[in-house]
């Protein structure tokens, strides 16, 4: 069987070798081939169609902003010039400022903390796991807006409204859950043989950790950073409710943003200004893709 | 087998008799439940201070009265126990005379308008993004050249901010916008009726469904090619192969998937927010939480323990009834050496 059919990933077509069926398969792989590619066609204009029409009416005059042109006409960069304009009150790059600094943030506790917990997921035996697991896991499903009221008022005691820590530590504990479970997938599948000959050669368990799983583990800590920082660059309810001018992040400022009249929309100018939020993403999507699509799927698909 | 070995040669290195297979892992783990409380415990402490203590205190305010003016004597009072008084607000919309006594217009009012389209949206939403979902991911795990191309246009809804999607699709549905133009409509989608409800769908459906179909992808591509084979030979037609092998082999990744869109749903705030603002009944109950807070803490911290109630039930039935096996598909089996 081996020798007579080619089997390639999943669902796909095989080409079969034998005498009479050649020509109906290859005829059917043909269809199939057409069909698929239509597909796939469909599927990037899907994915893409939006995102384009974003960047073009970006470039836009604003004078010609309901224009449907499919590609840019009228071009000028003025809408990026407003978006970071304080002029109407708007203060788009300290807000873009702000997020980087609350993702960057949100990023790196959630993920030191998150490495060795997961690390003890993946790889210590021990009693109550399924209730630890169960416990971050629930804490994932948990509603958002259940937090805004209790943590309202008790950052309005602490004096933490409108403060950085008052948006940091709540996304922490966000994409914790996140963290660890993208990790623990890492981990788990990770060689176990290698800890433990260096156990067998002398290393601490503390030693064995630093110097063999977690180099070994970079590629997965590397994904999970990006998994964690679009989360944290994405929050928005506890954003708006918890900050202010001040400490406000991109989200926030994105959905508020006034244009040159009190009820008019400043398309272009918001266009140009998901541009630039989306942009840093996309080039990570294009470099990274592989890595994301595997750190999004690890621990949801287990074999 | 490389393990077993493996520990075997450790066991001969430590100058121990190999012992029988339970001492042999008790040496291996030795302490080891110590070592992970101490590394877990982080976690755990700020999972409990930003969650397990807002949901506390949220849960005890809920059945606070609110402190003011007591009406009889003029004075001013602490709140004191309420009963379920801020629940009775929600579920029978009586703000003080019997039930349904809440005016119109007011929050009190909308609570059952609120559930009833947050399930809307989490129901048709959820099904379409599950359909397109499986579909594209059908498409995804054929062989063709460019799979890079396809899978970075698919990851960049997903990387866009929801801020940004709801900013984009509410140009897109302008009433001079796109959307008209190319359907020949004047629709005012951010006003009354369907119009609204439909275009939180689509904007929800356009992000989400490529995440679904990665998901799903990732459980089509751990089913082994040689079932298919076998089902050929065997003379199965495509949609029998569809249906009969591919379906039930995806089946737990689907659920899962499901499970956890569903109650990222049934908490959507943001994409209605700024798309239509609540316009047209598309009120979602954490938009309804976030009105109230500034309108009294404890009837909000009722009503935010209702949602939370709500997406908890709706977890439950995934996982009791529908067979969402979470804990096994999430939950990273610890492997055992030897």
């Amino acid at each position: 069987m081996a020798t007579t059919t080619s089997t390639t990933k999943g669902g796909s077509r095989n080409r079969t070798v034998t005498s009479s069926g050649v020509q109906i398969v290859q005829r059917r792989d043909v269809r199939g081939g057409i069909l698929t590619y239509a597909g796939v066609v469909l599927i990037c204009l899907w994915g893409l169609l939006p995102f384009y029409w974003m960047i073009v009416t970006s470039f836009r005059d604003v004078g010609y902003t309901f224009d449907t042109t499919p590609w840019p006409t009228h071009t000028t960069l003025e809408n990026y010039a407003t978006a970071f304009s304080t002029s109407r009150g708007n203060h788009f790059g300290r807000a873009l400022l702000n997020s980087v600094v609350i993702g960057a943030a949100t990023t790196a506790v959630g993920l030191v903390v998150g490495v060795f917990t997961a690390y003890a997921l993946a790889r210590l035996e021990f009693r109550g796991k399924f209730y630890v697991l169960g416990l971050i896991l629930g804490a994932s499903m948990f509603p958002g807006v259940a937090l805004v009221t209790p943590l309202f008022q008790l950052f309005t005691d602490l004096g933490w409204l409108n403060t950085y820590q008052a948006l940091i530590i709540p996304n922490i504990s966000f994409v914790l859950p996140l963290t660890v479970y993208t990790l623990t997938a890492f981990f788990t599948e990770m060689p176990w043989e290698l800890e433990e000959s260096a156990r067998m050669d002398g290393c601490t368990p503390g030693q064995a950790f630093v110097k063999v799983i977690l180099p070994l583990a970079a590629p997965g800590i590397f994904t999970t950073a990006i998994l964690a920082f679009t989360a944290a660059w994405n929050e928005f309810l506890l954003a708006s409710q918890l900050g202010g001018d001040k400490v406000q992040p991109v989200t926030v400022a994105i959905a508020s943003f006034a244009g040159a009249q009190p009820h008019q929309e400043p398309y272009t100018a918001v266009m140009a200004a998901g541009t630039i939020v989306t942009v840093p993403l996309i080039i990570m999507v294009l470099v990274f893709q592989r890595r994301i699509v595997s750190g999004l799927t690890a621990g949801g698909v287990k074999s | 087998m490389s393990t077993t070995s493996g520990v075997v040669t450790g066991e001969f290195a430590q100058g121990k008799p190999p012992l029988d297979p339970g001492a042999k892992r008790k040496s291996l783990h030795d302490g080891s439940g110590r070592r992970a409380a101490v590394l877990i415990a982080p976690t755990i402490v700020l999972l409990a201070i930003v969650i397990l203590y807002p949901v506390v205190t949220a849960v005890s305010q809920s059945f606070t009265k609110d402190a003011g003016l007591d009406p009889a004597t003029g004075l001013f009072v602490e709140g004191g126990f309420a009963g379920v008084a801020n629940y009775k607000l929600w579920l029978l919309q009586d703000c003080g005379s019997g039930a349904f006594s809440c005016p119109p217009g007011t929050l009190g009012s909308q609570f059952w308008t609120s559930t009833g389209v947050t399930f809307l949206f989490t129901v048709v939403a959820v099904s379409l993004e599950t359909l397109l979902g499986l579909v594209f991911a059908l498409v995804m795990n054929r062989n063709f050249k460019g799979r890079g191309i396809l899978r970075a246009s698919v990851l960049v809804p997903w990387a866009i901010p929801t801020a940004v999607t709801a900013k984009l699709w509410y140009f897109i549905f302008a009433y001079d916008g796109i959307a008209n133009k190319v359907l020949g409509t004047n629709i005012l989608w951010t006003g009354d009726g369907w119009p609204p409800k439909a275009a939180i769908i689509i904007a929800d459906t356009w992000k989400t469904a490529p995440f679904m179909a990665l998901l799903i992808l990732a459980g089509l591509q751990v089913i082994d090619g040689g079932v298919y084979e076998a089902s050929k030979m065997d003379g199965a037609s495509a949609w029998q192969r569809f249906r009969f092998i591919t379906l039930p082999l995806v089946r737990p990744a689907l659920m899962v998937a499901v499970l956890f869109r569903t109650l990222d749903t049934l908490r959507m705030y943001d994409l209605p927010k700024i798309l239509t603002g609540g316009a047209g009944d598309t009120s979602t109950l954490s938009m309804l939480v976030v009105d109230q807070v500034r309108s009294g803490f404890n009837a909000a911290s009722a009503l935010s323990t209702l949602t939370f109630l709500i997406v908890f039930a709706v977890a439950f039935i995934f996982i009791k009834f529908l067979g969402a096996n979470v804990t096994e598909q999430r939950a990273p089996k610890t492997k055992k050496a030897g």
